[in-house]
């Protein structure tokens, strides 16, 4: 969606939405020529249309929740179906290590050894990994801050 | 109106008015529309490559059984070692919360999208079975006016947040099942325009057979080259029984293959026993030498020699 000037035939720059929570939608465009402004004004079903694509016009000021169009748009929801990450996630599935992976755990000192390991298998159990390789690893190390390790 | 006069090409009467199409304008507007959609299928993208592959359970028409056997083969598949998830795309009539024994299961806020669920076989499963109060219709918010307008858009999007923002991890197998109706197998193409197979799900039925031939003539069209017919309800089968009784009297399954020329992947025989375990959350798939037994261990035998998901995993 793009709002040519007809004057300046410079293409018209979002500068503001208004949500008035009636459920219409308000999007002010400027022309960057001669300053020229105009509204988009949208009905509720039109603006739960653009909502339905999962975008904000003007983009998004905070990022995205996973699932949050449907968290936010089911009308009885199970109220419990999400919950908090645990710090020492069940095991959802069984969590196996390549001999290659194994082989470089041992060279982890052997009074952390034990700790580490639990990290590597908690941040597998948590990705849905079930085999733990040193690709795993790394991942692991970079996603969690544990470059020393 | 300004006061030109067009005719019905939109010409002016007099000069031709020259007004820039949106192809000719590549000037951003600020309105991050188009940035933020395809970082969508950028989010689905990555999500899906570290699954070897992705099956879709279709059919077109209703009440075939795709759900059964879509709980079926993946427990088949994941007691042969495979990772498998199950992906329920039957937003308003959800079962494979209940049959992979998932109800009542939580779904986790992980660092990097949801994590789902294992249920029977430690098989992964999403559906909105369960995220719905129990016996609540699926109902979106929003204007009740022209619903229509919006409401397969809001599904669509649903859809591909299953796909993107749930954590699958490195699956071997990803199977789909979508519902019954032709335009949602169109909407699945739409989200994941190559999966490595379909399975097309029809009875003997000749009432079956008219849909489900346009379903698969849909999937030609998409350029999807791996479809299977899965027979179901092929017979009755009996406990202990040796060969399964005639349970239609059509030859639908039989006239699907002859012509469209697809080969038969399996037929299934309706086995009430293993139904009701399939409905109590313990599919039993291909666990024992009993001719539905027998059926998905030949299933799970063509589906891996047909689209390979072990052996694409990375």
């Amino acid at each position: 969606m793009k709002f040519l000037c007809l004057s300046c035939d410079e293409v018209m720059a979002f500068a503001e939405r208004q949500l008035p929570g009636d459920g219409t939608l308000t999007a002010i465009f400027t022309c960057p020529a001669c300053k020229r402004e105009m509204a988009l004004l949208t009905n509720p079903m039109e603006t739960q249309l653009v909502t339905s694509l999962g975008v904000e016009i003007g983009g998004r000021t905070v990022p995205q929740q996973p699932m949050q169009q449907t968290r936010m748009g089911l009308d009885s929801p199970l109220e419990d179906a999400f919950e908090a990450p645990v710090t020492h996630p069940v095991a959802r599935g069984p969590v196996t290590w390549a001999a290659e992976a194994t082989e470089r755990l041992e060279k982890v000192p052997s009074f952390v050894r034990g700790m580490v390991k639990r990290i590597y298998a908690d941040y597998a159990t948590e990705h849905g990994i079930h085999v733990i390789t040193p690709e795993v690893m790394d991942r692991a190390r970079s996603d969690l801050g544990l470059e020393g390790m | 109106m300004d006061g030109t006069e067009t005719d019905i090409d939109g010409e002016a009467a007099g000069e031709p008015r020259k007004v820039r199409g949106y192809a000719e304008v590549s000037h951003e507007t600020g309105s991050e529309l188009l940035e933020q959609v395809l970082g969508q299928r950028a989010r689905v993208s990555a999500r899906l490559g570290t699954i070897g592959a992705i099956v879709a359970i279709a059919s077109g028409k209703g009440g075939v059984g795709k759900s059964a056997v879509t709980a079926n083969l993946a427990v088949s598949l994941a007691r042969r070692g495979a990772r498998v998830g199950v992906l329920d795309a039957d937003l308003n009539g959800p079962s494979l919360g209940r049959m992979l024994g998932l109800l009542g299961s939580r779904l986790v806020d992980g660092p990097s999208g949801v994590v789902p669920p294992a249920g029977a076989a430690g098989v992964l499963g999403i559906s909105t079975e369960l995220l719905l109060r129990e016996d609540a219709p699926l109902r979106w918010k929003g204007p009740h006016a022209d619903r229509f307008v919006w409401l397969g858009v809001t599904e669509a999007a649903v859809l591909r947040e299953f796909l993107s923002d749930v954590v699958w991890g490195e699956l071997d197998y990803l199977l789909v099942d979508i519902p019954p109706g032709t335009d949602k197998i169109g909407r699945f193409l739409d989200l994941v325009p190559d999966p490595a197979g379909v399975l097309v799900v029809t009875t003997p039925s000749e009432v079956a057979l008219s849909v489900v031939s346009r379903s698969v003539a849909m999937l030609r069209e998409a350029g999807v080259e791996s479809i299977g017919v899965v027979g179901n309800m092929s017979g009755y089968a009996s406990p202990g029984a040796v060969q399964p009784l005639p349970l239609f009297s059509g030859d639908g399954i039989r006239r699907l293959t002859e012509s469209t020329g697809l080969e038969l992947w399996a037929e299934i025989p309706f086995d009430p026993g293993m139904g009701a375990r399939t409905d109590g959350g313990e599919p039993p798939g291909g666990s024992d030498d009993s001719l539905f037994g027998k059926a998905f261990q030949a299933l799970a035998d063509r589906v891996e020699r047909g689209v390979g998901g072990r052996e694409a995993a990375p």
